[in-house]
């Protein structure tokens, strides 16, 4: 086992995915080296992957929009005869820790929503080539594909055989993608997921499961003339453009866990079980046009500031898994990160504002699904403004520093709403997250947008709502101190059952169903005898024996 | 040619499993069954489709009826649907379920994973007809030819007998796969065989003696294992298949055993001692024996691929639900649920061949090999007697099993026929002494010249010691129809 699971990766580094750049088309193939998984004890057999493969994915998928931006159709496919993809390694999954199989899960998850959005948020389009064996994630794979294709060979089929094979669910979006996304009729949505074999030719296209199944012959031709055909299809601006080079973050592991980055700065405090995340806002203005900005390049601070932000959450989630409290704090001038922020607003339509401002909402996002007590401390000094105010309706509670602070000269703490606020980083739930902070008060919404561009003190800010409470000196540090202190003391599944529920107010969306009731079922099946026991389904998967089940629905 | 309208599928299909009786089964046959007909039509040449050939056909499982001899045009033939005679109270011989009544219907739980066995198997039977589709003109003999369309004849009705099954035990799906087995089509562009081996045309004669000697024993392997299902059709099915198959690796052996004797007796005719004295040896018109030997090496290790991976869930799936047994399951001498037994297989440590344990259930298909290896050593051993009677040094040996591997723990890696691990241009360098080459088979390709006077063979290969149904050496098993 890795010390440290890094998500930091490059090309040069990848072991499993390669990706052949032809103008706007780019050929993405899986080829997933056996012997390179994360962990011992597993062979990436069939193109099977693991978190390892899938770290490598996300990178593809993020480099595909910075760096290659004229790209306007991925056509995933596979670097093997005879197999597309076996979906996770089981013998992985089952020697996994219940954690990790979670985290991993989750992590997965994003990557599938991440370039299942890439159509809508930046052009660019995923097809799935599908030939050979497409099981399991393997065809969650291609499920988050905008468009699926497969082979009329008459072998070869999709199939999700995670309940007849493992006793699990297809928990990567496949079973809510089959009814939302491809609205397949659940009476064949329950013959497929319980059928270990899928359905391959014209009724693959009949269910809805593809999009088109193509003469085996002539597949590689049509697949690349659909390419080009979407291609062409591209209304956006066609200029060529270049993109900018994500170069390796600066980033530094102390000896007691904590991380600094140029920007972010993790600070691990393991016997109080907490994470506290401090943000550093700009310290000089921003660039005066986009043309500057991507002179900048992944130096520009608002890009800057998200990677290190996005590698920051990862990395507390998947290597301190006992940090159940994150708290959340920043510094520096608003005026100053407004102004960035207000480059990037007011020249949406340039491609790499664009790109900028939806890593941002991803980024949030990953913080929304992200299972550790959140809570932001708006202090002296901080720049809780347009994007990083998101946070503050992200976490779980905010506390607010109210007048002054003995011995305090940092400007008093304030809060700035931006048009960012209201409509630009939607949560999953496709609400932003005033919304749903204010879903039985709509008119409280109304009543913040009339604030944008206001600095709220903390009065105000009560007033408006924007934060849980606000604490003058006298109160402050008891109050914060016993708040961690009581929160450090609930048992951690409650808080993740807790927050995960009251976070995600409002309407559902295929993506609140697959973080919510989808992975939910799955994490309980994953803890559950009949599947994780000694002679549940998946700990025997391979060993020839059946798994046993205890034969009492619950 | 059969009137297709006006087939009478209880009375010209040759069976034992109450056809007439079964509306289902003849529905689904009476849709499937001219697809049939028109696959054995476009398939086989149209001069040999005329000819009358000198087959055998079962028309019932008793020592009496399953081998009439006869005349018949090949898209006639009657291909039957016929089981072995049921044992009385059979029991499930292995896996969680040995000792309990076998099914004699599909049980709902093992549907999925019987299923597959069954198409698989399927699949690879009509998929040799089409490997095989031109061998007919080239034919050494007339003797020959009839072997040949003998093995494809019954090939086809080992499609049948997986058809019926699909069609009987597995409703619609079985149905539908029953269609895709006609759809498929070796080496097709469009909708290849299952099995990667079965896609490849077999180029001559010798590599079809080859074909049958050890492809054909994977065939026998597997019906072997298969004759062991708790599910009692299947095994009924393949017990009687096996009768069948053995023709088959008959016809293997004797091929290249006379290939071998030919070339032997040119050699001491013309006074060569020498088997490596190629260039002299081929002039005679004969095949020497180290391009025999490079043929035995290519064919072995394509079959032992054939097994699959060493390490198989499904094999250890199949055989604890009681699906599939190992080769002569009664016989071993074990729980026959292989709860704590390992099994000794040879893996790759440190570029190091070892030879180490494991569990024995993962290592059904390791077991049916190392079977299947033994099995395959004695015609070996029979062909070198062939030699050694001759008065020639020469040895005819299989290949280590991590050799021409490409699937597996082998596969990947580059090893001699000795088993020695090489670098890669050690092993490029031997390559051509160990496969055979372009040019081996170009030569081989210059002798393929059809012989059909009754009585006579071509010249490199010599005539079979015994007739077939003990027929006299100028019996003309095949009258040809001359357009």
């Amino acid at each position: 086992m890795p010390d440290m699971i890094d998500f930091q990766t490059d090309p040069s580094r990848y072991l499993h995915w390669r990706v052949d750049y032809d103008g706007p088309i780019a050929n993405l193939y899986m080829d997933v080296n056996e012997e390179g998984g994360l962990f011992d004890g597993y062979q990436l057999k069939l193109n099977s992957y693991d978190l390892g493969v899938d770290i490598e994915l996300a990178d593809v998928v993020q480099r595909m929009r910075f760096e290659h931006p004229q790209v306007k159709v991925v056509v995933m496919q596979s670097g093997k005869p005879g197999v597309f993809c076996a979906g996770a390694n089981i013998r992985m999954l089952s020697g996994a820790a219940h954690n990790h199989k979670v985290n991993f899960c989750k992590f997965t998850n994003e990557t599938r929503n991440a370039f299942e959005a890439a159509e809508q948020d930046s052009g660019q389009k995923y097809l799935a080539a599908v030939k050979g064996t497409c099981a399991g994630g393997g065809y969650e794979l291609a499920l988050a594909c905008n468009h699926i294709m497969l082979t009329n060979d008459s072998s070869s089929s999709v199939s999700l055989p995670e309940v007849p094979l493992l006793a699990v669910l297809p928990g990567t979006g496949g079973l809510t993608r089959l009814t939302d996304k491809r609205k397949v009729r659940r009476d064949r949505a329950d013959i497929f997921s319980s059928a270990e074999e899928g359905v391959r030719g014209q009724r693959a296209v009949d269910w809805r499961l593809v999009d088109e199944i193509v003469q085996n012959s002539k597949f590689d031709q049509v697949v690349r003339d659909r390419a080009e055909q979407f291609a062409a299809a591209w209304d956006g601006p066609d200029d060529p453009v270049e993109g900018i080079a994500l170069g390796p973050l600066d980033r530094k592991f102390a000896e007691d866990g904590s991380v600094s980055y140029s920007l972010v700065d993790v600070r691990v405090d393991r016997g109080g079980r907490k994470a506290t995340i401090t943000l550093r806002g700009p310290d000089t203005g921003p660039a005066t046009d986009m043309a500057g900005f991507a002179g900048q390049g992944d130096q520009a601070p608002m890009l800057r500031l998200a990677r290190e932000l996005d590698d920051a959450i990862l990395h507390l989630r998947f290597n301190e898994t006992e940090l159940g409290l994150v708290v959340i704090r920043c510094q520096g001038d608003p005026e100053k990160l407004l102004a960035h922020e207000a480059l990037l607003l007011d020249t949406r339509d340039h491609w790499l504002a664009n790109e900028v401002l939806q890593y941002w909402k991803r980024v949030l996002k990953r913080i929304d699904v992200t299972s550790r007590s959140l809570v932001c401390l708006v202090e002296h000094g901080s720049c809780f403004a347009g994007v990083l105010a998101e946070l503050l309706f992200a976490a779980d509670r905010s506390y607010m520093m109210e007048g002054e602070f003995e011995g305090d000269n940092r400007p008093i703490a304030s809060i700035t709403l931006s048009a960012s606020n209201f409509g630009l980083f939607p949560m999953g739930n496709n609400l932003t997250r005033l919304q749903t902070r204010f879903l039985g008060e709509p008119g409280s919404v109304d009543a913040a947008k009339a604030q944008i561009g206001e600095a709220q003190e903390a009065g105000e800010a009560e007033e408006f709502g924007l934060v849980t409470m606000i604490l003058d000196d006298i109160d402050w540090d008891d109050e914060i101190r016993i708040f961690m202190e009581e929160r450090a003391s609930f048992s951690p599944d409650a808080m993740t059952g807790m927050e995960a529920n009251l976070r995600f107010a409002g309407p559902e969306t295929m993506e609140t169903r697959i973080f919510g009731r989808l992975t939910a079922w799955q994490n309980w099946i994953f803890t559950r005898p009949n599947a994780v026991g000694k002679i549940g389904a998946l700990q025997c998967y391979g060993t020839g024996v059946r798994g046993e089940f205890d034969q009492e629905r619950v | 040619m059969v009137d297709l309208l006006n087939m009478s599928y209880d009375t010209q299909i040759p069976n034992n499993v109450g056809l007439s009786a079964d509306k289902k089964v003849l529905k689904a046959l009476e849709k499937w069954h001219p697809g049939y007909i028109n696959w054995w039509n476009d398939l086989i040449p149209e001069k040999f489709q005329k000819s009358m050939i000198y087959l055998r056909t079962a028309v019932s499982v008793d020592p009496k009826g399953w081998a009439k001899f006869d005349y018949v045009k090949m898209p006639e033939y009657r291909w039957g649907i016929l089981l072995a005679p049921g044992v009385e109270d059979r029991l499930i011989p292995c896996g969680e379920h040995k000792g309990e009544p076998a099914w004699q219907e599909v049980p709902g739980e093992y549907r999925n994973l019987l299923k597959p066995l069954i198409v698989i198997q399927g699949d690879t039977e009509p998929a040799s007809v089409e490997q095989q589709r031109f061998l007919g003109m080239t034919a050494p003999s007339l003797y020959d030819m009839r072997n040949l369309f003998q093995v494809n004849v019954e090939e086809g009705r080992h499609l049948w007998a997986m058809v019926y099954l699909l069609q009987k035990y597995f409703g619609r799906d079985g149905r539908e796969e029953a269609d895709d087995l006609l759809l498929r089509s070796s080496g097709s562009e469009e909708a290849p065989r299952l099995l990667g081996a079965f896609n490849e045309e077999t180029p001559d004669w010798l590599s079809f003696f080859m074909f049958t000697y050890f492809t054909d024993r994977d065939g026998k392997m597997q019906l072997e294992s298969l004759a062991q299902s708790g599910f009692d059709p299947l095994s009924r099915s393949c017990r009687f298949m096996l009768t069948e198959e053995a023709h088959h690796m008959f016809v293997g052996e004797t091929g290249v055993g006379r290939t071998i004797e030919r070339t032997c007796q040119a050699m001491n005719e013309a006074g060569i001692a020498d088997p490596y004295d190629t260039g002299k040896i081929r002039d005679l018109g004969v095949i020497d024996l180290p391009t025999i030997q490079k043929k035995l090496n290519l064919h072995y290790t394509l079959s032992l691929d054939l097994f699959g991976q060493e390490v198989s869930t499904n094999a250890a799936n199949a055989f604890n639900a009681g699906i599939k047994g190992r080769y002569l399951e009664p016989r071993i001498d074990d729980d026959h649920q292989l709860r704590n037994d390992t099994y000794r297989v040879w893996g790759i440590v440190d570029g190091k061949l070892i030879q180490h344990e494991v569990p024995a259930l993962t290592e059904i298909n390791m077991r049916l090999r190392d079977d299947y290896t033994r099995d395959a050593a004695g015609g070996v051993g029979r062909w070198n007697r062939i030699i050694e009677k001759a008065g020639l040094e020469f040895e005819m040996k299989l290949p280590h099993e991590c050799f021409n591997r490409k699937i597996g723990v082998f596969a990947g890696h580059d090893f001699d026929p000795e088993g020695n691990l090489l670098s890669g241009a050690e092993y490029e360098a031997g390559l051509p002494t160990w496969l055979p080459t372009h040019a081996d088979g170009d030569f081989i390709q210059s002798l393929m010249r059809p012989v059909s006077e009754p009585g006579q063979f071509a010249g490199w290969i010599s005539p079979p010691k015994v007739g077939i149904d003990n027929k006299p050496g100028d019996f003309e098993y095949a009258k040809l129809h001359m357009a």
